[in-house]
């Protein structure tokens, strides 16, 4: 165990942690924060994707120690309940989920292709989102959230 | 239980929600009965665990209540609280409640707090599934019924205060009014908050007609939403409680492999860890924290014996096929189907085939349990917290009124994914250490060990007429199974509780098969097209007389249990695509065919609505002038009165066929459905949408697989599903609004028909027959190949 500083949504967490935890556990667990979800813990479905210096990892298979002095965003750190941002609010106003469980990896991994990526064609946004999963089937309006969220990225 | 008990049981959200319906502790502890929690305890008569060939047993949706209070409680402020055992799964079923009380008692939605499954405040409604929440809780019984019971209490209340007729009264957003007289109004707290009803459930209640509605029928917003957007929504894996540990299971390296014995000496030392847990073949280990139980779990030195030899996967439909003794059962039999055959013009034979599928939720299944003395409380997303109940307290050896289950929502559910087992873990794992214990299940132990979609070997065969009717349909298919739900009496049924020590329910082999004696078609195993007549009575909705439907099942190696639409899509699958080969032999459009042997006048307008909006080019299948290479395209049509009684579904899939190598594209999915009355036309769409492509799913890609050992399919490499980027149809939905009818069910009607209108499209576009799912490019091109 040894104790650490995170740095998770603008705010800094000492916590005391084995280094080798994958930072998912840390922040579900030790942070108590919802919106990474352990999912496959194989890096194979983004259930547990975290924003990291502008980029997006997968908090299941990333060691704790590797985050020293890096930025985290989580779903929790874009925006609230009653102020969303805005592609959170894309996927409300479309109703874009069923359960939602795949949500957090979506929202983030759409979020920060189309930051980066602001023209990109509808063939680049799927390809961008070809590494995550649905199993609810709410793949045709989840892609309608994202291409919404793209309109006012463009825009 | 006494008041005094399920009060001290309540969690402080639900407290919360009594004292601001203006019920205070104080009184609710004298017993006023202002909420009366119908338990049944004991008496419980196990639902079987839903063995395919079963229609819904009458038991499957729990005892309910006959008393207004243990539905509907009104708060001094006027504020609702409602109680529904029927629970929120992403389906959308919790803001449709909430918009069926809101408008049955003339209330704003967001006056109405909805409190969902949990054993010490709602209605034991049993288990929450087999598209059975509309029929259940949206007709003339249940949570409907109470909410028509209750705005008549309330109207009859201020009809004594003001001294008129209940006509002459009118109840808009929480308020009656005396129409003659506008000076003359209460609201419903001043009339009846903080006191019980104290009236039974009124049969002849009125219920809002639909063209009354102005909340039901509206695409309201699902509340979850935006917390789950937003990273604040609490599922069963955000529970947390003071002082909890984390387990995790071990579960055997092989199916049949039992413990011989455990080294605990293997983690002594480690850090965290609490204890190993063993009791019979359940082995799992309690740690401080997450990481350190997986760790823990790894290097536990577990002896095992070698596990069963499993049947080759190569040659497993063979080995269902040749399985004995069965349990025979005929769906129906017109005891003329061999004379008919035989006179007939021409016979058409053709044999489908369906793989073991799993739920394969997105997250791993996740339970809290706090097992403190002879309590126990779970949090769980299970289907069924009243029949967990009582299967926690067999597991745990305690009275079943000491235990409680609060459903919390998982990821995805599709059926009985591993949400029961995990319960079970939790809760063994928690009783070995007297502290709250959460565990999520691996990747792998979730997909080796869950109760799978049964696999299926289906033959299919008619006699047709000289005009190419068809005169006698003969089906027979054979299908294993192993547990199921584990109802009230059968923790067995899961593999946690069969390492645990439980039997799994007892297969009973049946040969031959009695006649049937009335007509039930809840597994679909019957096809559209005939009369389903058994006895006098006529249930089927087609027009062929002469049938005979034969189910065999056998035990299987490997859990299995309801997998959305469970059993109805395989025999659908293979009902639809043979409609289709048959048409095609008669040189017939696949549409007109059907309707041709088609009498139920629903089932007949679905299927044109789909033809319609689809613009169907009616024409008998293959397309004319088919190029054998390069991309052909296609359109197929199927449809299904799914379980014989539960919802209007036909679908035309239109799809590219690479013949080069065998792949399959979904471009277009126009789906039409009538289930009755519409609660939420946008969580309708939401519903067939997501059936559709989770249909397209496994139509193309799912399927467990094994060695002679163990589940070889245990992660998103070795079990497929489309990414979220991959190619997604456009998606239409036709809602047939049928506002006189029943409220049916429709979150498993797409799923259904999807395969053989895919199958079908293929066909269209290639002239090859696909039999077998999935259709990997592998098979597809292999049906290519073979065309002549």
């Amino acid at each position: 165990m040894a104790v650490m500083n995170l740095k998770v949504n603008g705010r800094t967490h000492p916590v005391d942690v084995d280094p080798a935890t994958p930072l998912l556990y840390v922040l579900s667990d030790d942070l108590g924060l919802r919106g990474p979800k352990f999912g496959c813990g194989l890096g194979q479905c983004g259930s547990c994707a975290v924003m990291v210096n502008g980029r997006v990892i997968r908090s299941c298979v990333t060691a704790v120690r590797s985050m020293a002095g890096s930025e985290i965003t989580t779903l929790e750190g874009l925006g609230t309940i009653e102020k969303p941002h805005p592609i959170q609010k894309a996927f409300i106003d479309e109703q874009a989920m069923q359960c939602g469980f795949c949500i957090n990896g979506i929202i983030l991994t759409a979020k920060v292709f189309l930051d980066r990526n602001p023209k990109a064609s509808d063939a680049e946004i799927k390809q961008a989102m070809s590494g995550v999963l649905c199993r609810c089937g709410a793949n045709a309006r989840i892609i309608r959230a994202i291409k919404r969220y793209a309109e006012e990225v463009k825009a | 239980m006494k008041p005094l008990d399920t009060l001290k049981a309540m969690s402080p959200d639900a407290l919360g929600a009594l004292e601001s319906a203006g019920i205070s502790r104080r009184k609710f502890i004298k017993g006023s009965g202002a909420l009366i929690i119908s338990f049944s305890m004991g008496g419980l008569a196990s639902p079987p665990g839903a063995a395919p060939g079963q229609a819904v047993p009458p038991d499957f949706n729990g005892p309910g209540s006959g008393q207004l209070d243990s539905w509907i409680a009104i708060g001094a402020d006027g504020s609702v609280t409602a109680y529904t055992g029927k629970c929120e799964l992403g389906q959308g079923l919790y803001t449709a409640q909430t918009q069926l009380i809101a408008e049955e008692l003339s209330v704003p939605f967001d006056r109405v707090k909805l409190i969902q499954c949990d054993t010490a405040l709602t209605p034991d409604q049993g288990t929450t599934s087999g598209a059975q929440s509309h029929p259940a809780n949206f007709n003339r019984n249940n949570l409907a019924l109470a909410g028509a019971t209750a705005r008549e209490a309330l109207l009859e209340r201020a009809s004594t205060r003001f001294g008129v007729p209940v006509d002459q009264l009118t109840a808009r957003d929480g308020v009656i009014g005396v129409t003659t007289d506008t000076s003359k109004k209460a609201g419903y707290g001043e009339l009846a908050g903080g006191r019980a009803f104290g009236v039974a459930l009124n049969r002849g209640a009125r219920r809002k007609d639909p063209g009354e509605w102005t909340i039901l029928g509206k695409p309201v917003p699902r509340v979850e939403i935006p917390a789950i957007a937003t990273g604040q929504f609490e599922y069963v894996h955000n529970v947390r409680l003071p002082g909890m540990l984390h387990g995790q299971v071990v579960r055997p390296p092989a199916v049949g492999a039992r413990v011989v014995g455990v080294d605990e000496g293997s983690v002594r030392g480690l850090p965290g860890v609490v204890k190993v847990v063993v009791k019979n073949n359940f082995v799992g280990v309690v740690a401080e924290k997450p990481w350190q139980a997986i760790q823990a779990a790894h290097k536990l030195k577990v002896d095992w014996t070698q596990g069963a030899t499993l049947p080759d996967q190569r040659d497993f439909y063979d080995w269902l096929r040749n399985q004995k003794p069965a349990r025979d059962t005929f769906a129906v039999n017109s005891n003329d189907v061999d004379a008919k055959l035989a006179s007939a013009a021409k016979i058409v034979k053709a044999t489908y085939h369906y793989p073991y599928q799993m739920h394969g939720s997105l997250g791993t299944s996740c339970a809290v349990a706090e097992v403190q003395g002879d309590k126990a409380t779970v949090w769980s997303a299970t289907q069924a917290v009243y029949p967990l109940k009582n299967t926690v307290a067999k597991v745990l050896g305690l009275r079943p009124e000491n235990v409680r289950v609060r459903f919390r929502m998982g990821a995805g559910c599709y059926g009985i994914n591993g949400a029961d087992t995990v319960s079970y873990d939790a809760a063994l794992l928690s009783q070995a250490v007297g502290k709250p214990v959460r565990v999520q299940l691996t990747r792998k132990d979730e997909m080796a060990w869950e109760n799978f979609g049964v696999a299926y070997v289906i033959d299919q065969r008619v006699g047709l007429d000289a005009g190419g009717s068809i005169i006698a349909w003969d089906h027979e298919s054979w299908s294993p199974t192993l547990g199921g739900r584990p109802g009230a009496n059968n923790p067995g049924n899961v593999v946690t509780g069969f390492l645990a020590g439980f039997e799994p329910a007892a297969f009973a082999a049946r040969t031959p098969a009695p006649d049937p004696t009335n007509f039930s078609n809840g597994s679909n195993a019957v096809p559209s097209y005939v009369t389903g007549c058994v006895g006098k009575r006529c249930g089927g909705t087609g027009k062929v007389p002469s049938q005979r439907v034969l189910i065999h099942n056998v035990p299987s190696p490997f859990w299995t249990g309801p997998l959305r639409s469970p059993a109805r899509l395989q025999n659908t699958f293979a009902h639809e695509s043979f409609m289709d080969e048959i048409a095609a032999l008669v040189k017939t459009d696949p549409v007109d065919y059907r309707l041709r042997h088609l009498s139920d006048p629903r089932l007949i307008e679905v299927v044109k609505a789909a033809a319609k909006s689809a613009n169907w080019e009616a024409r008998p299948s293959p397309r004319p002038g088919i190029r054998r290479t390069g991309v052909a395209a296609g359109r197929g049509l199927s449809c299904v009165l799914y379980e014989g009684d539960n919802g209007y579904c036909a679908m035309v899939a239109e799809v590219e066929v690479n013949q080069d190598w065998g792949a399959v594209v979904v471009k277009h999915l126009v789906i039409a459905n009538d289930s009755g009355p519409i609660s939420n036309p946008d969580g309708l769409r939401n519903q067939l949408e997501g059936g559709a492509l989770h249909g397209v799913s496994r139509t193309l890609l799912e399927e467990v697989t094994w060695d002679d050992q163990k589940i070889t399919s245990v992660d998103w490499l070795t079990y497929r599903t489309p990414f979220v980027g991959a190619n997604v149809p456009k998606i239409d939905t036709v809602l047939i609004q049928r506002s006189e009818g029943e409220a049916m069910g429709a979150g498993e009607t797409a799923v259904t028909v999807v395969a053989a209108a895919i199958a079908n499209a293929i066909f269209d576009a290639t002239g090859a027959r696909i039999r077998q799912v999935p259709f990997t490019p592998e098979r597809v091109k292999g049906a290519l190949d073979a065309r002549t």
